[in-house]
């Protein structure tokens, strides 16, 4: 077997045991990412000191593990774009607190994926480095901001991956990709060093093969950071032991089916609420606010957030000037400008933040009766390559599932649910929990995982 | 409730000023319909009844949240490190654009 197939799990235990050694492990990678990444274009910049760097960490928890890191964290010395040419030649001289903490905990940065262009979208089509097709089928898109993540991970062309999420960029490629996507809780992990889009909901997050390398990674990236004031002091538990629990007990609410488009996707979704009652858990419909108007929340909260956050990028102290931007960070930069604009906050922005507390009120209302509310993670299987011309507003509905636990902040896991046989693609079961309680989307993540087959791969076992 | 605008590629020059993003005519007005559309949506917002509803502006619930006065030379950066991104700089300084103007 090929070591680039490996598990987190897999890699750190054969490391472990010496059944293989670094070389051997980054050589197997190389090769995959060599044959297959000028099809697939997961990878934007590949680390050339990666195994220089893995072997002085072989006594460490991560042990010089490769990861794929979503080109938006910044990586001192390693060149990070966000996929846009605005910052094409732009050399980092510090590191984002995610990759500095996965860096001290043993990991490697071994390369940069791609992603949407500052992360404006939900295809990786944006991306002015060539879109990123889905390893499952080329035909067919990876979803985004974080396909490249979410690719290199489903393609093999990495052990695992880190993402970011501001509204679905983690759950939505992770779904159309196989993986699993987890999704923490906003001011979980820090926003430090992350190209920042919309920084009320930004939240970076682990793309992987298994729950249980989500749990893994989320370990060394949880956690109070003094430089991102909207992190949390809440303490950090050990994940790894909320791995390989049963579900005796809990109870689980049934978003979004009563809504007319869903209705179609009850017979994909039915088995996986009969697999998570076997195990002990009892799963009703619920009636949730419509996810409809999330749409607008976010497209208004984000534009704005956006305009702010897109002000620095002047091409003085680093980067190249505005007229670089692509069109998606046109129109999102100026919608943001125009509906902040004096006589209109009012009309868009602030109504928006009030529906915003609407969404958190009825989350709450539906966390007083049920421990977890589970739902789909898009409305559908990947779309078509060029899917996105001329759909301005293709990915706010591509999440319109994911935008309402986003703009409230609640942590989520994606795992993959069903595989079309004839073709190849996923779809993925949401799981969400209220604020904080990363354990419990990993408890129920981990145990419907491991009752079912969709997971490509538990064959390795 | 207020029915939602229409753009017009004049308003869109403006917010391009304001946004200092280079647009050409040609994208004014295909900017111009893009915003109007986006708009349209955004505005099914006003079916919602919102009267004494708070605004959220950030969910974790903290407030006023410092850290130490205190230096840390990890997060400092040499004037070296500060320059080694722009593209122009004279005598380790960022050159930047003219915005007063000369007699």
């Amino acid at each position: 077997m090929s070591l680039n197939t490996l598990t987190l799990k897999q890699a750190l235990d054969g490391l472990e045991k010496k059944s293989f050694s670094l070389d051997e492990l980054y050589n197997d990678l190389e090769t995959a990412i060599g044959d297959e990444n000028k099809d697939i274009n997961a990878y934007l910049t590949i680390n050339e000191e990666s195994v220089t760097e893995a072997k002085v960490k072989s006594n460490k928890a991560l042990k010089g593990v490769p990861l794929a890191i979503k080109d938006n964290f910044c990586t001192e010395g390693l060149r990070t774009t966000a996929s846009s040419t605005v910052l094409d030649n732009f050399i980092p001289a510090f590191s984002s607190t995610v990759t500095r903490k996965l860096t001290d905990a043993g990991a490697v940065m071994h390369g940069k994926t791609n992603l949407d262009a500052w992360a404006h979208g939900s295809s990786t089509e944006t991306s002015q480095y060539g879109r990123t097709l889905n390893p499952r089928n080329l035909d067919y898109l990876p979803g985004g901001s974080s396909g490249g993540s979410a690719a290199a991970v489903a393609g093999d062309l990495a052990i695992a991956s880190i993402g970011s999420e501001t509204a679905g960029s983690i759950r939505q490629p992770a779904a159309w990709c196989g993986t699993v996507g987890l999704k923490p809780t906003y001011g979980r992990v820090s926003r430090y060093g992350v190209v920042a889009m919309a920084s009320s909901t930004d939240s970076p997050g682990p793309i992987t093969k298994t729950v249980e390398d989500a749990a893994i990674l989320l370990n060394h990236m949880a956690g109070h950071d003094p430089q991102d004031g909207t992190t949390s002091l809440t303490e950090v538990p050990d994940y790894t032991q909320f791995l390989n629990q049963d579900l005796k007990g809990l109870k689980i609410g049934v978003m979004y089916f009563d809504i007319s488009e869903l209705a179609h996707l009850k017979e994909y979704y039915q088995p996986a609420l009969k697999v998570l009652e076997s195990l002990g858990a009892s799963a009703e419909y619920v009636q949730a606010f419509d996810p409809h108007y999330a749409i607008s929340v976010y497209t208004v909260v984000q534009r704005g957030e956006v305009s702010s956050n897109l002000a620095r990028y002047t091409g003085i102290r680093y980067g190249q000037d505005r007229s670089h931007f692509g069109d998606e960070a046109k129109r999102r930069i100026m919608l943001g400008t125009f509906t902040l604009s004096k006589g209109y906050a009012d009309q868009y922005y602030n109504l928006a933040q009030r529906v915003r507390t609407l969404y958190i009120q009825d989350y709450q209302k539906l966390f007083g009766k049920y421990d977890v509310l589970v739902s789909p993670s898009s409305p559908g299987f990947a779309k078509k390559i060029g899917a996105t011309e001329g759909a301005a507003m293709f990915g706010e509905l591509e999440d319109l599932l994911l935008e309402p636990s986003s703009i409230v902040g609640l942590p989520a896991i994606g795992v993959p649910c069903y595989r079309d046989e004839k073709t190849n693609l996923f779809l993925g079961l949401n799981i969400m929990a209220p604020m904080w309680r990363e354990d419990l989307v990993i408890k129920v993540g981990d145990a419907y995982e491991k009752a079912t087959s969709w997971n490509t791969w538990r064959s390795n076992e | 409730m207020t029915g939602s605008p229409k753009i017009t590629s004049a308003q869109v020059a403006h917010i391009a000023k304001l946004a200092h993003i280079p647009v050409t005519e040609e994208e004014k007005e295909k900017l111009a319909t893009a915003f109007t559309e986006t708009l349209a949506v955004v505005d099914q917002l006003q079916e919602v009844d919102t009267a004494d509803v708070p605004t959220t502006h950030q969910v974790t619930g903290l407030e006023n949240v410092t850290r130490e006065d205190a230096v840390d030379e990890r997060l400092m950066f040499t004037q070296e490190e500060a320059l080694a991104n722009a593209t122009r700089k004279h005598n380790g300084y960022f050159v930047v654009p003219q915005v007063i103007e000369k007699d």
